[in-house]
C-alpha cells in the first residue's frame, strides 16, 4: 500500500538555513509548508546546552553533530581516468544531520560576496579580455547582480544578528570597515566582536604594510539582540566552541537560534524529522514536480505531494537528488554538454603557519568568526593583468578557540611528534602557534564534475554521488600568489618561524580539510545550456522546482558561503510570493 | 533521539536501514517540542576497573606505547599514568571502535593517497591485528614482546614505525597503525577526563587550557597576558 500524506502547498527538502528561511517567508505569506529533514529534531536547550558543548572529543574529533559517512558519503577520484572510491572516513564534506542543518555547527563567518563574484565573466572580459581566462575554466555570470541581492543580504544579516562594521555604506567609505565590499544600504545590526591579541597583531602589521584590515562579519551576537522575527539572541561569551558545535548561549547565528523558534509557531508549518527524501516525483509529462518521496525512520516509504518543491539540502545532496530524480540533463565531460553536475568546485586555500617566540595568544578565548581580514588580494580588488589568473583570497587570522587534540601537530617544522621534546614544543606552541588562512576563490573547470557512482550505494541501494575533482591552473596560480602574500604578512606580524601552506600545491583530497565550502553542480545562470536554474534558483526544466544553496554557485568567492546562501534563499522566496504564485510558470523566458 | 544510540543500534543489528523507533515525534508542528528527560547529558564516565575490549596484554602494550609517546617529566605525568590505555579500551569498545559512523560497504579496493583509507577493518580490529603483528616483529628482532623491551628498544621500534621502516606483515600498514596509535594516545591525554584519560586534567594544566569553560568575557581586557586559569572538566558539570 502506498503511504501518501495530505498535499502541501510547498514541500521543502532539508531544514537548514535555506529551508528555514524560505519556510518562514512562505508560511508568513499563508502557504501550507511541510519540511522534510533527514536528521532528528534539534534545539538549543535540549541538545547542545553549555553543559555538553565543551567537549572536543565528542563534537570536533568525532564529529558528533555531522552526517556520518555511514549514512551518506560520496566517492572520489582526481580525474576521470581513475576508479572513484568511497570517502569512508570523516572528511571536508561536512553535512548537517539535524534540524538546523550545517547552520547549527558552522563557524559563523557571515559574508556578502562582492559584485565581481556574481558577474565574474562580464567583469573579467571587460577589464582584461578573454585571454585572462585559463584553458577549460568555466566562467559565467550568475544572472543576479550584487545590487539586486543587496536588500536580501541586509535582511539575512538582520535575521542572523550579524556583528560587524560597514566599510561601504550608502556610497561612503567608513574607516576600519572593508573598503572593498559592495555598497551597503545599512550598517550591520550589531557592532563587531571584541578583538583578541592575535587579531590585533594582524591588524597592526597589515595596516603598516598599507593594507586595509577589518573585523570579519560574525554570526556571533556581540550584544543581546532581538531579530526581525522577534527571536532573542544572547551575547557571545567568547567560549570558542563554534565550529562543529552548537551554541548553548543562543549567541551564534543559526536556524535553531534565529528562525525555527518563530517558524514553529506557525500553524501552517510542519517538519517531518528522521525522514530521508530519495527523489522528486514528476508529473506524467515531466514538466512539473508533483511532490517528493521519502523514507521515514521505520523504513516506510512515503509520498508528500506538493504544488511547489524546494530542494534545500546540502550542496552535494541537492545535486544527487536531481540526478536520482532524472531532472535536467547530466553533464557529459567528453562532449561538454549537459548541466547537472557541471561547474562543481571547492575553495582554493593557501596561507602560512606562524610560530611566535614569546606570546600568550590565549586562543581558547574566541569565536568561530572572530577574525581580522584583508581583502586587498580578494576577488578583483587588485590588478591581475600580468598575473595569469583571476580571483584571489580573503587573508585572515581567526581566534576561534583552541583545540588541544586538534592542534597537536601545529608545530614548527622538524619538531618531534611524541616524547619529551613534543611535550615541551606543544606546550610552547599552544600559546605561540597560529596560522594565516587565505580563503580563496575557486572557478570550476570543464574536466571536473559530479555524477552518480556506478558501483557504490547507500543503505537504500541508491548510488552515491561521485566527485571528480582536482585543482585547475587558475587555482594553482592564485594559491601560490596568496601563499607568498601570507608569508610576508606572517613575517611582518613578528612570528619567529613562518611556513607557507598551499592546499593546491598537490592534488586535491577530501581529507585535506582546507575548507569545507564545496559549491556548484546545479548552478544558476542566464542560459539553460550552461545552468540548471534561472536567476531565481528555479529549475529551467520544471517551473515548480526551486533548488537553494551553494549548489547554485557557478564559482566560489574568497568568502564563506552562508551569507550568500541566505540572501539567495530570501531572493527566491520573494520571487515565489510576488511573481510565481500569481502566475505559476517559468519566471524567466528562454 | 541520541544519534549515538541510533548508530550503536545500527551497528549491533547490522541492518543499517532499520531505524529504531525513538521517543521523539517524527512529525513536529505547533511549537517546539521539549520533553523532560530527553536532554543531552555529558557522556557517562567509564566504569572504573576491568577491560571492555583490550586483553590485559594488549592493554599493557598500549600503556607502554602511551608512556613512550608521553613520558613522565616535569611537565606532566605519563600518558600511561594519565589513563590513555583505559581511554583507548573504552573507545574501542564503543562506536568509535566499531567504526559505526564510517562508510563500510564494499568493495574494498586500495586507492590513491588522496582517496584515503579503504580498509575493511574497524579501529578495534586494527588494534587486535596490529598489536599482534607488532609483538611478532619485536619477537623476531629482539626475542621479546613489545611490552618486555627496554625503554630505548621501545622508542627505537616506534621511531621505525613512524618512518614506515619496520615490516609488520602483509596485512598491516605500519605507518597507518602508528598514526592510529599516536592519534588515540593524544586523544586520551588531551580529551576531557570524563572519557577515562587526562587524569587530573594533567595535559590541560601542562599546556594551559582552561577546559570546559563557557564564558571568558571577564578576561577580554587581558589580551596577551598569562592568565593561569584553573581548568575544569565535564566531570564537574555532570555532578
Amino acid at each position: 500500500m502506498k503511504n501518501v500524506r495530505p498535499k502541501a502547498d510547498v514541500a521543502i527538502v532539508g531544514l537548514g538555513w535555506c529551508g528555514s528561511l524560505i519556510a518562514e517567508e512562505l508560511t508568513r505569506a499563508g502557504l501550507n509548508v511541510v519540511a522534510i529533514e533527514r536528521g532528528p529534531w534539534f534545539e538549543t536547550a535540549t541538545d547542545f546546552p553549555p553543559s555538553v558543548d565543551t567537549d572536543e572529543l565528542r563534537w570536533d574529533t568525532r564529529r558528533g553533530m555531522l552526517l556520518p559517512p555511514a549514512v551518506e558519503t560520496s566517492t572520489f577520484r582526481n580525474n576521470s581516468n581513475q576508479k572513484a572510491l568511497p570517502t569512508r572516513d570523516w572528511n571536508l564534506n561536512e553535512m548537517g544531520y539535524n534540524v538546523g542543518g550545517s547552520g547549527t555547527h558552522w563557524a559563523g563567518m557571515a559574508w556578502r560576496f562582492t559584485p565581481f563574484d556574481l558577474e565574474p565573466y562580464t567583469q573579467t572580459v571587460k577589464r582584461y579580455g578573454e585571454k585572462q581566462i585559463t584553458d577549460g575554466l568555466i566562467l559565467q555570470d550568475w544572472g543576479v547582480t550584487y545590487d539586486e541581492l543587496e536588500p536580501f543580504y541586509d535582511r539575512f544579516e538582520k535575521i542572523a544578528g550579524v556583528s560587524g562594521k560597514a566599510g561601504r555604506l550608502n556610497g561612503e567609505t567608513i574607516p576600519d570597515g572593508n573598503p572593498f565590499e559592495g555598497n551597503r544600504s545599512s550598517e550591520y545590526p550589531l557592532p563587531p566582536l571584541e578583538g583578541m591579541r592575535l587579531t590585533d597583531i594582524f591588524r597592526d602589521a597589515t595596516k603598516a604594510m598599507g593594507y586595509h584590515p577589518f573585523m570579519v562579519p560574525a554570526g556571533q551576537a556581540s550584544r543581546a539582540y532581538v531579530n526581525p522575527l522577534g527571536v532573542r539572541m544572547g551575547p557571545c561569551t567568547y567560549c570558542g566552541y563554534c565550529l562543529y558545535y552548537g551554541c548553548g548561549n543562543f549567541s551564534k547565528s543559526s536556524p535553531n537560534a534565529c528562525v525555527i523558534p518563530a517558524l514553529m509557531q506557525r500553524e501552517n508549518f510542519t517538519v517531518l524529522t528522521e525522514s530521508a527524501v530519495v527523489r522528486v516525483n514528476k508529473a506524467a509529462d515531466g514538466k512539473t514536480a508533483t511532490g517528493v518521496t521519502y523514507i521515514d525512520r521505520n523504513n516506510q516509504e512515503w509520498e508528500q505531494p506538493a504544488d511547489i518543491v524546494v530542494l534545500s539540502a546540502f550542496q552535494m545532496q541537492n545535486v544527487r537528488l536531481l540526478l536520482l530524480s532524472k531532472i535536467g540533463q547530466p553533464y557529459n565531460p567528453i562532449t561538454k554538454t549537459g548541466v547537472v553536475g557541471r561547474a562543481y568546485s571547492f575553495q582554493t586555500v593557501s596561507g602560512a603557519n606562524l610560530f611566535f617566540e614569546d606570546e600568550n595568544l590565549n586562543q581558547f578565548i574566541g569565536a568561530g568568526a572572530l577574525s581580522q581580514q584583508i581583502d586587498d588580494f580578494n576577488g578583483d580588488n587588485f590588478d591581475h593583468s600580468e598575473l595569469g589568473f583571476i580571483g584571489g583570497a580573503g587573508i585572515l587570522v581567526v581566534a576561534r578557540g583552541a583545540r588541544p587534540i586538534g592542534n597537536a601537530d601545529l608545530l614548527p617544522p622538524g619538531t618531534p611528534r611524541w616524547g619529551k621534546d613534543w611535550k615541551k614544543a606543544y606546550t610552547h606552541a599552544f600559546q605561540n602557534a597560529t596560522f594565516i588562512f587565505g580563503q580563496g576563490t575557486s572557478y570550476s573547470h570543464e574536466d571536473y564534475y559530479l555524477d552518480l557512482d556506478p558501483e557504490y550505494t547507500d543503505d537504500y541501494g541508491l548510488p552515491l554521488l561521485r566527485v571528480t575533482f582536482d585543482y585547475n591552473e587558475n587555482d594553482r596560480r592564485s594559491a601560490k600568489f596568496i601563499e607568498e602574500k601570507s608569508v610576508a604578512i606572517g613575517k611582518a606580524m613578528g612570528a619567529k618561524t613562518v611556513v607557507g601552506t598551499n592546499s593546491a600545491s598537490g592534488h586535491y583530497s577530501p581529507y585535506n580539510l582546507a575548507s569545507d565550502h564545496t559549491i556548484g553542480g546545479a548552478v544558476m545562470g542566464t542560459d539553460p545550456k550552461t545552468s540548471v536554474l534561472n536567476r531565481y534558483q528555479q529549475s529551467w526544466d520544471m517551473h515548480n522546482l526551486f533548488v537553494l544553496g551553494a549548489s547554485s554557485f557557478p564559482n566560489n568567492a574568497g568568502y564563506n558561503p552562508t551569507g550568500t546562501i541566505g540572501a539567495l534563499s530570501l531572493w527566491t522566496a520573494k520571487a515565489i510570493i510576488e511573481q510565481y504564485l500569481k502566475n505559476p510558470g517559468p519566471l524567466v523566458k528562454v | 533521539m541520541k544519534r549515538r544510540e541510533f548508530l550503536s543500534s545500527l551497528a549491533v543489528l547490522g541492518v543499517a536501514s532499520t531505524l529504531p523507533a525513538t521517543g521523539k515525534a517524527a512529525e513536529v508542528s505547533g511549537g517546539q517540542p521539549w520533553e523532560p528527560g530527553k536532554i543531552q547529558t555529558p557522556p557517562t564516565p567509564p566504569r572504573k576497573g576491568g577491560l571492555q575490549f583490550l586483553t590485559q596484554h594488549e592493554f599493557d602494550t598500549v600503556g607502554a606505547i602511551a608512556e613512550r609517546f608521553i613520558p613522565a617529566d616535569e611537565l606532566s605525568i605519563s600518558g600511561k599514568e594519565a589513563g590513555c590505555a583505559t581511554f583507548i579500551d573504552r573507545q574501542l569498545a564503543g562506536d568509535y571502535g566499531r567504526a559505526a559512523t564510517l562508510y563500510r560497504r564494499g568493495r574494498f579496493i586500495k586507492g590513491t593517497h588522496e582517496q584515503g583509507p579503504q580498509s575493511a577493518l574497524t579501529p578495534a580490529e586494527r588494534y587486535r591485528q596490529g598489536l599482534k603483528a607488532l609483538d611478532a616483529a619485536t619477537r623476531k628482532r629482539f626475542g621479546k614482546a613489545f611490552v618486555a623491551l627496554s625503554t630505548e628498544q621501545q622508542e627505537q621500534v616506534l621511531h621505525a614505525m613512524e618512518a614506515n621502516d619496520i615490516d609488520l606483515g602483509p596485512d598491516v600498514d605500519t605507518k597507518a597503525l602508528f598514526e592510529l596509535l599516536l592519534q588515540n594516545v593524544r586523544e586520551g591525554f588531551l580529551a576531557d577526563p570524563i572519557y577515562g584519560g587526562n587524569k587530573g586534567m594533567a595535559s590541560w594544566k601542562m599546556i594551559g587550557f582552561p577546559g570546559a569553560r563557557y564564558d571568558f568575557r571577564d578576561l577580554l581586557s587581558k589580551k596577551g597576558q598569562k592568565l593561569n586559569i584553573i581548568p575544569t572538566s565535564l566531570i564537574d558539570n555532570a555532578l
